[in-house]
């Protein structure tokens, strides 16, 4: 299943799941949970971090973080 | 006689909460720390009615009451504790109207605390702008509270909360949501075993991991009912969230709408420049030589005019009073040693001005985002970025400031190299020895002097990448990364708050490290007007008569020379200069490099003590400097030695208040004493090849 690391820039998707005991609790309280919004706004040199838009906030995470949180790419418009 | 009741402020990080603080308390407040922890406890007070008064508390902000920092248990411990004198009468949440749906998620947590709560929605004067339209009293019937709708930028809203404050007694009791919902048969258990206690309270004590006070220990030993193992209490913790926002969404549904079309926004915009893989960097390079070349140039003229006038106050002094030890203790010890201290005020003014602007426009957590990647490469994280700037100030908040970085490793390295930074105790000694030994002149438009000062800063930065490098591999130790960075939006800085964060800054450097460098002042004033032995005492009668053909001005010098030479400190600084004689220092610089030890800006008032008692002339510190000559003629602020001292000052740990707060948040004696002996050696190493290599 992808993950918010495979999002290419621009692209959005929903989050399906973010159970991972790994992913910190603050993300979850941002707005990281199942069902939200999630675009990729921006990556940093390196391609790490990311910053990305969830559920209407502004938030920058690292790709091994990013790598858990289980996502399904909204379709091309 | 007037009553005082006790309010809370409380919102997430970026809301503005302290916008509202200032303009509840103006002037009136005070920064003092946690007891036993040093966690910054900002109170102040305010003046509701005749009988009425506040006293208000500006907690750190949290995202919620599921605390991952020391700084977020201590809004836990006190909203738990009702024995708490700070106990608060009416928690304030502070929110804000673009993040209004994420700062409702720690209203409706305190609201199940079943603790009076006003909410306030901050920067209400962006919302045509962002296009949002709010029904008020319908939120307020939802969320059981009363709202106030405030723009501390426009400074409307104030008067009204205020007057919310005053009718404390009139808020709802009631909580927005049953936690019991989230799994009814373990709620229901843990009441029946606490039948006294509130059910949300009950919850936070067994997830949270804080300290609670012995009084509630004894109330409900929770500790035995922890039948839930750790990652079933995260699942049911996320269930929670889940919930509340499922609570605030239907809320929301109906009590914002946001008309986009309507939204004027250039967040988009700025992020895409500030963040950019290439002009980022540029950006944040040239905001820093800016910093610098400020730092540098501007300060310079109220710099000379304070270094005069104390120069003459103290000759005024000396003609003026009688003459006696009082008068030279007054004229030599007190005020030169007050005038070390004041001189530094423009420059650290200038220091947490450009912080104070950088924080409030929302530019640092691009800075965090930028640097990440390339931080860890050495060891620590982007959110070393902000202590590493913070330690360009004083690396004592730096340090504290390290306690966002989740990862104990990444934590851990940034306390350890922070103090190569270049902080503003160095500034005076770097100040001082450019102006004596860097030649005048300009490359590109900036002066030599600024370009020597930038290199500095530099390489203390280089050196601190460096040891970073280094310890992350040689410390084993794993930890998991909790990376997690929100970017606030771009906002014009409000005057108001950058201008009570300059003033508390300065005043606190000036009165709280101003103690030490005027106490040691004093000291060496002492030390260097006494001395041991007749050399000392018959200083005057011994260099006549060595020198009978100068004239009687050059016999006072030799005099005083002499006496300095055999005072106390003279033997002091004598007994180390064999050590210090290969960097090119000689006692009187020995003397400097001790009294440092209390702190580095103490070198400049110990140079102007030692040089003031040494004699007699209205010069001021800089010309007496440079006239300083060694036995061969040459002087003793020459490039090389001169050179040779701003690299031991860049490098060597020097700074007693430093070695403290390490200890206290590294929790051993271990790795300050290894940063002192650490940092030491290198200091010493390269001083001693720079003072070879250019002599």
């Amino acid at each position: 299943m992808p993950t918010i690391a495979d999002l290419k820039l621009g692209q959005s998707a929903t989050i399906i799941d973010c159970s991972s005991e790994a992913i910190p609790f603050k993300l979850l309280e941002m707005g990281c949970l199942p069902g939200n919004k999630v675009k990729l706004l921006q990556v940093a040199p390196f391609l790490d971090p990311l910053y990305l838009n969830i559920d209407d906030a502004f938030v920058a995470i690292r790709r091994d973080t990013a790598a858990l949180i289980c996502i399904e790419i909204d379709p091309d418009e | 006689m007037s009553k005082q009741i006790n309010v809370a402020l409380i919102g997430n990080p970026n809301t503005g909460k302290t916008s509202v603080f200032n303009a509840l308390t103006g002037l009136n407040q005070k920064v003092a720390n946690y007891p036993g922890i040093t966690v910054d406890k900002k109170e102040g007070l305010c003046k509701l009615s005749r009988v009425l008064k506040a006293h208000i508390l500006d907690l750190p902000g949290t995202y919620s009451l599921n605390a991952s920092s020391l700084d977020e248990n201590i809004v836990i411990e006190l909203l738990l504790n009702k024995n708490n004198k700070d106990f608060p009468d009416v928690a304030i949440i502070v929110s804000d109207v673009e993040n209004f749906k994420r700062n409702l998620l720690l209203f409706t947590q305190i609201k199940d605390l079943e603790i009076p709560t006003i909410l306030v929605i901050n920067m209400a004067d962006r919302m045509s702008a962002k296009g949002i339209s709010l029904d008020i009293p319908y939120l307020e019937k939802v969320l059981k509270t009363k709202i106030a709708l405030v723009s501390a930028r426009k400074n409307t809203g104030i008067a009204y909360l205020k007057t919310l404050i005053s009718n404390y007694r009139e808020l709802s009791l009631e909580p927005c949501l049953n936690a019991s919902s989230i799994d009814p048969t373990y709620f229901d258990q843990l009441q029946s075993a606490f039948p006294n206690q509130q059910l949300y309270k009950l919850w936070l004590v067994i997830t949270q991991d804080v300290n609670f006070g012995k009084i509630n220990r004894q109330e409900m030993d929770v500790a035995v009912f922890k039948t839930k193992s750790k990652s079933d209490l995260k699942r049911l913790q996320q269930k929670e969230t889940i919930k509340r926002y499922q609570f605030i969404n239907n809320v929301l549904k109906q009590g914002q709408t946001i008309d986009l079309s309507k939204a004027k926004d250039f967040r988009a915009t700025l992020d895409r420049i500030t963040m950019h893989t290439f002009w980022g960097y540029i950006i944040f390079f040239v905001v820093l030589l800016s910093i610098f070349q400020a730092i540098y140039d501007w300060s310079s003229t109220p710099m000379d005019y304070i270094d005069a006038s104390f120069a003459q106050l103290s000759e005024w002094t000396k003609a003026t009073l009688p003459s006696g030890v009082f008068t030279n203790l007054l004229a030599d010890g007190i005020i030169a040693g007050i005038g070390g201290i004041v001189i530094f005020i423009p420059q650290i003014a200038f220091l947490f001005l450009f912080i104070a602007i950088l924080e409030e426009i929302g530019y640092m957590s691009r800075v965090v985002f930028l640097m990440d990647r390339i931080m860890r490469r050495f060891g620590l994280s982007g959110k070393s970025v902000i202590p590493l700037i913070s330690g360009t100030a004083c690396a004592i908040p730096a340090i504290m400031a390290t306690r966002n970085i989740e990862n104990w490793k990444e934590r851990l390295i940034t306390i350890l190299v922070t103090p190569f930074i270049t902080c503003s105790a160095r500034l005076p000694v770097y100040l001082i020895i450019i102006s004596l030994v860097i030649p005048q002149g300009r490359f590109l438009g900036l002066s030599y002097q600024a370009l020597t000062l930038m290199s500095l800063y530099l390489i203390g930065f280089g050196m601190a990448i460096l040891s970073a490098a280094t310890l992350n591999r040689i410390l084993q130790f794993r930890s998991k990364s909790f990376f997690v960075v929100e970017m606030p939006s771009f906002k014009v800085p409000l005057i108001k708050n950058v201008a009570i964060t300059v003033v508390e800054k300065t005043r606190s450097f000036v009165f709280e490290a101003g103690k030490i460098i005027l106490a040691i002042s004093v000291l060496i004033w002492v030390l260097a007007s006494n001395g041991p032995g007749d050399s000392f005492k018959n200083a005057s009668t011994i260099v006549k008569q060595e020198y009978v053909d100068l004239d009687s001005y050059q016999v006072d010098q030799k005099i005083a020379a002499y006496r300095l030479e055999h005072s106390y400190i003279g033997l002091i600084g004598k007994s180390i200069e064999p050590l210090i004689r290969p960097l090119g220092y000689d006692w009187k610089i020995g003397i400097g490099l001790v009294t440092s030890f209390a702190a580095r800006e103490v070198f400049v008032g110990t140079l102007a003590t030692i040089y003031s008692v040494g004699g007699n002339n209205p010069d001021t510190l800089k010309q007496k400097m440079s006239a300083e000559k060694r036995a061969d003629g040459s002087a003793i602020f020459s490039l090389a030695s001169g050179i040779s001292l701003l690299l031991f000052y860049a490098f060597a740990m020097q700074c007693m208040s430093t070695l403290a707060v390490v200890k206290r948040e590294t929790n051993s004696w271990k790795w300050p004493l290894i940063q002192l002996f650490g940092m030491t050696f290198i200091a010493y190493l390269i001083s001693l090849i720079a003072f070879q290599l250019i002599q």
